[in-house]
Parts: structure tokens; C-alpha cells; sequence
């Protein structure tokens, strides 16, 4: 209470804060001065001259002055009242979605105000995402434009204003969004342009999702270390494409096979390794992910080694293929053939695949195995003191968190219609378990996050072709997705070390259901 | 006679526990009866943390025999024959004996029913008070849910052993007055109410013995008195035998009715408090004063 008065009672400094914004531009200046300001090009007789680029370093400094700014005032000006909604239990989701507005309400509303003054001033900003064609007059961009800005600030209004009741809703409201996206992106994209988005988006990113909330039951959950969850992604594949060529069993039959064949392999590597803690269990658990990867590469006979496997069946819509023939989708339907209603059936397919990990998960955690293995995460010796077989809580949480595994690896040997080892590296692992950690461990909604983020971000990357006439035609942004992937996890872990969402929520109550702050939680030792 | 040695609960003979080169428990024997509250007293490094280690199976004896009986007294005569054969428990019906030398931790808390606190607390800190309770009431609420596929259908015979768990949590609360806080992390309950939730904690599964290791360091004299007035009443409703370890004299004195003295990892006295109280070893032990100065402290320890 006290704190809130305080801080009710401060003026933020405005003063304070555009000196601080001027000094920021200066550096910017110094430093991209050289960097952007300059370009080296050859002439048509091959000798290398300087061209300035005035305008894109005014971009650059223009928009570290505006942004040091903001923040100075609306985030870092506020920094006691700042700290108290974190420690309130609005630290959750709710905290995030706050944040969340924020970024991009600041972030749209920079961008369009900067592109205002560009078009003002008689230049523009090349490409900008925001801004409408060409073809369009003047008035009516910035127009448009100035529509853009205000959604911006209503955007950071609405998020500051969220409660708590309507937080609630953003649960069924996400899914809701996630069982619209195709018609959302064939309305918005068109029916080749959907394409794209509905594969290299939807889908790609619903893997992560679901393969993040298989780890998190063993790392989040349980507080297990496995750096070597690909092993079981690989498993669930190669069981698929391997059963399907040889025996030409369906889809759904071989679908609940794979999870059980991983969750087999789960069993049999957790019952040497689970004994082991803290480092000693990633080490093992790595070694694990890699001993599979090489079997695969050097078993030639059985797994065609760095070949892969190719021509796997594709899965069929209960015995429906999707393909160009009379039998198919398309014609069984009067519909004509196009490739999207395949792409169309896999999202679903592994929508509800992930739906199914999440709900199994939330139900687990209500379990009496489920609390065992929170509480294996929080105090192994106590858990033993009060009678429960560790070894055993230990295994079924791998075994099953090796099931969902198993079940996105046959997806994905479906989906593909090709593997090979090279899927299946550790890097995989390392970016599932950054997705788990970044979203803060145990929460599924932090899953979703990161893995939108960390997967949906590096394939944006790809289409951030205006970032090219500011850093010039040399500048390809895909070259820089590990640099930037990285840098963002720094920065991630540099501001919620817990992960984005870093609050528990309880699985019983007698009265009301309070958050568990994330300080209190324990992160497991092994 | 006295009760540990008429009913006793739980037996120690010639327990050793040897760490390398350091004898931590030297030859220690002794029982606990049925029904009583035995403490376990001794300097700081004595090793009475180490025989609680090894009663409660987290460390495995180097030498000797730890025994505990379940139902009627008689089942002792058995003792020689149970240890001859290979298996941990030997168990017919109406009573049961339990070699606690040969269990690992979990299954000497899960069948031999053995519960204990810590020296340092183990609460689980990031769930509530109330997950607290149900973790401890983990085996039981297993078996109600068919080991999870039946809890996972939502069964009714699951969901009613499932309330009956929270009712029985409900009880403790009230017997630990943390009702109020049922619903915060555990974490954030002040010390006195962590050292009660753990005790509560462990009552949960159902315990014949329940062991503290020093549950009233760090209370002050309220907190203390709350503590004494807890443990006599789980040894009166619930029929729980108690072992402590305690440096607080006036805790021993006013609720034990059988002290140990351990010194070096060797037992020194063994007795009613009265008997130990003025047992001249003990005060020298345990004031690590030479037998000259034994008469001049004598008067402060009995005030
Ligand atoms: N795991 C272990 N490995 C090696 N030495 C140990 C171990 N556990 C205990 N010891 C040693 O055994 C001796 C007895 O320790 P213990 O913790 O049982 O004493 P204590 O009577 O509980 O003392 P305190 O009153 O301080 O709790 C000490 O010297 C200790 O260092
Ligand atoms: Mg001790």
C-alpha cells in the first residue's frame, strides 16, 4: 500500500528522460555512423566509392531517441510500481499479456508516427510492414497510418487495464484463434498464399508447442534435466516411417504404437540414469540423444543411415489419402485437387495433437503422480521421508514425456514424408528445452509463448525483406536468425530469469486459488 | 517396569554407523515404547541426526539390527526367526515386524510406517499448505486412483478417496491452526508455522512413529509451549509414538518420559528424565565440563 502511494504521488522526469534519450542518440550516432551512415559500393569501373545514407541512419538514431524515451518514461520512471505488480500474483499470465500489449502497441505506434514524419518530410520508409502500397495518395496513407498509431495506444491502454476475470478467457480464446488460423490465413493470404503460412507457421510452430509440452512434464514438472528429448522425437519417427513401409499399417494404428515404442526407450534409459542427478543426468541423457542419432546414421541396413528414409506414407483421413487421384480428398468431395487441404488436415491433426498433451498434463498435474512429481521437483528427500518410490514417479513422468514425444516424431515422419538424422541433432533438443526454460518451466502458456516466439520468430526472419534498403541488398536477415535467436534468449533470461511465465498455479485449494510466486518455486536438481 | 522396556516399539542393537575413518554411532542399543515420547539427546556431531538417518532408511547401518513391530507385543519372540530369513518384513495377521536396517527410505515411511521431520526444514516450498498435505497422502490416494488411469477416467471411487484426502489435510490444519493459510505457498509461512506444517506433514501418512529432528529450534517460549502441547496430543488422539531430538531441556524434561544421552556416538545414560537429569555423565557430557565443575553447574542445569 505504502509503495503504491509513493509511487502514485512521483512525477515522472521528464527532463530527466529526454537528456537521457539526446545522450542515447548521440551514441547510436557514433556508433552507427560508420556502421549504416556509410556504404561501400563499386562503381561500374569496379572501384569501391562511399555512398551516405543520411536517411537510414536518421531511422536507426531517430528510433533508439523515441524508444529510450518511452521507456524512460512509461517503464523505467516507473520502477517501484513496476516491482509491486511483480510481486503481485499478476506476475502470471496476466503480467505477461500486460508486457506483451506494451511492446506492441509502443512498437506499432513508433513505427507508424516515424513513417508519418518520412511521408511529411516528402521520403518513406521503404517496404514498411505497416504501410500500405504505393499506389495509394499521401493523405489517405497517413491516414491510415495515424489509425495504425492509435491502435497502438489503445493496444497499450487495454493491456494495462486487463484484469484478472478476463485473463481467464485468454485460454479458450487462444485455442479458439488456433482452430480459426487456416480460414483466418486462406482469407487473409489467399489460397496459395495460405499455403505458406498455415505449413511454415501453423504447423511448424504447433511441433514446438507440443514437443515443448512433452518436455516440460519432465523438466518443467518433474525438475528433470534432459538435454537428449530428440532421442525420443527420433524414435517416434523412424518407428513410423519404418512400420508404415514395411507392414503398411495406417496412420492411427502406428500413431499410438510410436508413443508407446518412445516411452519404451524412455523407460529403458531412465531406469540407469534416473539414480543420477543434476549434471550428471544431462550428461547422460545427451549422451543418450546422440548414441540414437548414431545408430541411425550408421545402421545403414535398418534406418538407411545419412540417407534417410524417403517416401513415407502420408496419413490418410480415415483411409482417405489427399491426393490428385479419383479416390482422393479432393475428388471424393467434388472439390478441385489442391494441395492445401492436406496442409489443412495436418494442422488440425497436430492441433489436436498438442491439445491432447496439454490436457493430459493439466489432468496429470491434478494426479496424485502429477503432485508427486511437482513435489519431487521441490524436495526429493522429503518425497522419499513421506513413502513415494522416487524411481518410479521419476520413470512415469520420462516415459510419458517420451510418449508425446514419440507421437510429434511420427507426425512429423508423416508430415515430411522423408527423414533422416540430420532431424534429429542436438541443437533440436537445445531448442525445445530453450523453449521450456524461456517459457518458464512448468507453465503451458509459457510454452506457447516462447515457442511463437522462438520458432514463428526465426521463420519471420525470412520475410523481413525491408530490413534489406536499411541495411543495404548485401544484408540477408536469414543469415543473422542464430545471432538474433540468440542474442533474444540472452535478453529473455537477462529480464525474467525465471522464464517468461514464472508463476505456479495450484492444483487444489481450499478457499481461493492463489498464484505460487516463482521465487518460491524450486527449478529441481537433476 | 518401564514401558520400553515392557511394550517396546521400535528396537536398536549394536547399531553402528561408520563414515571412513569416523565413528559417527558406536554400539548403540536401545528401544522405544509403545506409546511414549523418547528423546534423543546429546551434544552437537553426537550422531543423533545419524541414527534417525538410519532408522528412517536414508543411511544404511554399518553394523547392527533396527526393529519395529506393528500390532500385538508377542510378535517379538519372533525377531531371531524374521532375521534369519532374507526378506525386510515379516508380516501375519494382527501384527507385523519390520527390519528398518534392510529398507530403503521410501519403504520404511510406506509399510513400516515410520515418519520423520528434517533438522533443516523440507517443506515443499513452492505449493500451498494444502498440496503439502496431499503430496504426504501420496500412497494412499494412489491406490484410489488405480495408479492414475482411474483418477484419469474421474471415477467416483477416486473422487470421493480424493475428498476424503482434503478432509483429512482440513483436520491437520485445524490441529496445526493454519486454516487461514491453506491456500499460500508453503514458502512464505513463518518459520514457527513451517516446523507445525512439517510435523502435520508427516502425521499425514498415517505414522506408528514419527520422528523430529529438533522441532523446536528456533520457536521462542510461545511457539514452544504450542509445540509440547501438539506432540502430547498426537501421542493421546493418535496413538503416534514419538521419537525427538531435542536441545531444549524444557521440552525434553516436560514431555518425555524416556531420555537417551548420546556422547561421541555412544550411548552414556538411558532412563526416566529424573534418572538422566541427575545422572553426572551427562551433565558432564553434555556441558563438556570436568567432573570438578559438574557440582557447581549442577544447580543451574536443575533450575
Ligand atoms: N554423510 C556423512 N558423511 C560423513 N560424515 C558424516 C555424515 N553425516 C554425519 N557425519 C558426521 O557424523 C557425526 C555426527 O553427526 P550428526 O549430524 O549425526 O550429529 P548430531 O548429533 O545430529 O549433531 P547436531 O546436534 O549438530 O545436529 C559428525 O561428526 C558428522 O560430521
Ligand atoms: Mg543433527
Amino acid at each position: 500500500m505504502a509503495n503504491e502511494t509513493q509511487t502514485g504521488g512521483r512525477s515522472v522526469d521528464i527532463g530527466h528522460a529526454a537528456k537521457d534519450a539526446l545522450l542515447a542518440g548521440l551514441i547510436a550516432l557514433g556508433l552507427f555512423g560508420v556502421f549504416i551512415g556509410l556504404q561501400t559500393v563499386q562503381d561500374i569501373s569496379n572501384r569501391l566509392v562511399l555512398k551516405v545514407r543520411p536517411e537510414a541512419l536518421a531511422v536507426i538514431v531517430g528510433i533508439i531517441v523515441v524508444g529510450r524515451f518511452l521507456l524512460n518514461v512509461f517503464v523505467w520512471g516507473r520502477e517501484p510500481s513496476h516491482k509491486a505488480a511483480v510481486a503481485s500474483p499478476s506476475g502470471g499470465l496476466l503480467g505477461m499479456f500486460k508486457r506483451l500489449c506494451f511492446l506492441v502497441g509502443v512498437v506499432v505506434t513508433l513505427v507508424a508516427v516515424v513513417d508519418i514524419g518520412f511521408r511529411l518530410a516528402g521520403g518513406a520508409l521503404p517496404n514498411m510492414p505497416i504501410s500500405p502500397p504505393g499506389t495509394m495518395g499521401l493523405g489517405s496513407i497517413i491516414l491510415i497510418e495515424a489509425v495504425a498509431a492509435l491502435f497502438g495506444v489503445v493496444l497499450i491502454a487495454f493491456g494495462q487495464n486487463m484484469t484478472e476475470r478476463a485473463a481467464a478467457l485468454l485460454g479458450p480464446a487462444g485455442i479458439g484463434f488456433l482452430a480459426a488460423f487456416p480460414i483466418i490465413a486462406i482469407l487473409g493470404a489467399g489460397w496459395g498464399g495460405s499455403l505458406k503460412w498455415i505449413d511454415n507457421f501453423g504447423i511448424q510452430i504447433l511441433i514446438y508447442v507440443m514437443l515443448g509440452w512433452g518436455l516440460n512434464i519432465v523438466v518443467g514438472l518433474a525438475g528433470l534435466l534432459d538435454l537428449g528429448y530428440v532421442a525420443f522425437y527420433a524414435v517416434g519417427a523412424y518407428s513410423y516411417a519404418l512400420l508404415a513401409k514395411e507392414f503398411g499399417l495406417s496412420f492411427w494404428i502406428l500413431l499410438p504404437l510410436a508413443g508407446i515404442l518412445s516411452a519404451f526407450w524412455g523407460i529403458i534409459l531412465g531406469f540407469p540414469v534416473l539414480r543420477l542427478r543434476g549434471d550428471y543426468l544431462a550428461i547422460v541423457t545427451l549422451a543418450f540423444g546422440e548414441i540414437i542419432r548414431m545408430v541411425l546414421v550408421n545402421w545403414v541396413d535398418f534406418s538407411g543411415g545419412y540417407a534417410g528414409i524417403s517416401g513415407i506414407p502420408r496419413p490418410t483421413l480415415f483411409g482417405i489419402p489427399f491426393n490428385a487421384t479419383d479416390e482422393g480428398f479432393a475428388a471424393r468431395f467434388g472439390l478441385e485437387f489442391s494441395p492445401i487441404y492436406r496442409t489443412i488436415f495436418l494442422y488440425y491433426l497436430i492441433l489436436c495433437l498438442a491439445l491432447l498433451t496439454a490436457f493430459v498434463t493439466v489432468r496429470m498435474r491434478r494426479m496424485p503422480v502429477g503432485r508427486a512429481w511437482e513435489a519431487l521437483r521441490e524436495d526429493e528427500i522429503a518425497c522419499r521421508s513421506l513413502g513415494i518410490n522416487t524411481t518410479n514417479t521419476k520413470l512415469t513422468a520420462f516415459a510419458l514425456g517420451a510418449m508425446f514425444g514419440g507421437f510429434a516424431g511420427s507426425f512429423f515422419s508423416a508430415r515430411q514424408g522423408f527423414i533422416s538424422p540430420e532431424s534429429f541433432t542436438f541443437i533440436e533438443s537445445a531448442q525445445i528445452l530453450a523453449i521450456v526454460v524461456l517459457g518458464g518451466m512448468g507453465s503451458l502458456y509459457g510454452v506457447v509463448i516462447a515457442a511463437v516466439v522462438l520458432v514463428g520468430g526465426f521463420e519471420i526472419m525470412r520475410e523481413l525483406d525491408f530490413l534489406k534498403q536499411i541495411f543495404g541488398n548485401d544484408f540477408d536477415p536469414a543469415l543473422y536468425r542464430g545471432l538474433i535467436f540468440g542474442a533474444s534468449m540472452v535478453v529473455i533470461m537477462l529480464w525474467k530469469p525465471r522464464g517468461l511465465i514464472s508463476t505456479r498455479t495450484p492444483t487444489a485449494f481450499l478457499k481461493e486459488r492463489k498464484t505460487v510466486s516463482g521465487d518460491l518455486v524450486k527449478e529441481g536438481h537433476g | 517396569m518401564n514401558r520400553w522396556e515392557e511394550k517396546p516399539l521400535l528396537k536398536l542393537e549394536h547399531l553402528t554407523m561408520r563414515f571412513g575413518g569416523l565413528v559417527a554411532v558406536n554400539d548403540l542399543s536401545f528401544s522405544a515404547g509403545e506409546g511414549d515420547i523418547t528423546a534423543l539427546i546429546g551434544p552437537n556431531g553426537a550422531g543423533k541426526t545419524t541414527v534417525f538417518n538410519c532408522i528412517t532408511g536414508f543411511y544404511k547401518p554399518t553394523e547392527g539390527r533396527i526393529a519395529l513391530r506393528h500390532g500385538e507385543a508377542k510378535v517379538w519372540d519372533e525377531l531371531d526367526a524374521a532375521t534369519a530369513r532374507p526378506d525386510r518384513r515379516m508380516v501375519r495377521a494382527g501384527a507385523g515386524l519390520y527390519l528398518l536396517e534392510r529398507m530403503p527410505d521410501f519403504e520404511v515411511s510406506a509399510h513400516a510406517k515410520v515418519a520423520r521431520t528434517f533438522q533443516n526444514i523440507r517443506l515443499f516450498s513452492g505449493m500451498t499448505v494444502l498440496e503439502n498435505l496431499l503430496v504426504a497422502q501420496h500412497n494412499a490416494l494412489m491406490t484410489a486412483s488405480g495408479f492414475t488411469v482411474l483418477g484419469l477416467l474421474g471415477l467416483p471411487a477416486y473422487r470421493k478417496a480424493e475428498k476424503a484426502s482434503i478432509e483429512k489435510a482440513k483436520y491437520w490444519l485445524d490441529r496445526i491452526d493454519l486454516m487461514d493459510r491453506a491456500d499460500d505457498p508453503a514458502g512464505d509461512l513463518p518459520y514457527g508455522a513451517q516446523r507445525r506444517l512439517e510435523i502435520a506433514r508427516a502425521m499425514c501418512t498415517e505414522p506408528v512413529l514419527l520422528c523430529l529432528d529438533e522441532p523446536a529450534a528456533g520457536l521462542n517460549p510461545r511457539e514452544s509451549a504450542d509445540l509440547n502441547a501438539l506432540l502430547l496430543g498426537i501421542r493421546e488422539k493418535d496413538g503416534t509414538s514419538i521419537l525427538l531430538i531435542e536441545h531444549d531441556m524444557s521440552v525434553v524434561m516436560e514431555i518425555s518420559d524416556h531420555v537417551v544421552v548420546l556422547d561421541y556416538g555412544t550411548k552414556i545414560s538411558d532412563g526416566k528424565p529424573d534418572f538422566v537429569r541427575n545422572d553426572p555423565k551427562v551433565i558432564a557430557a553434555y556441558l563438556g565440563v570436568s567432573d570438578e565443575e559438574v557440582e557447581a553447574v549442577e544447580a543451574e542445569v536443575l533450575s
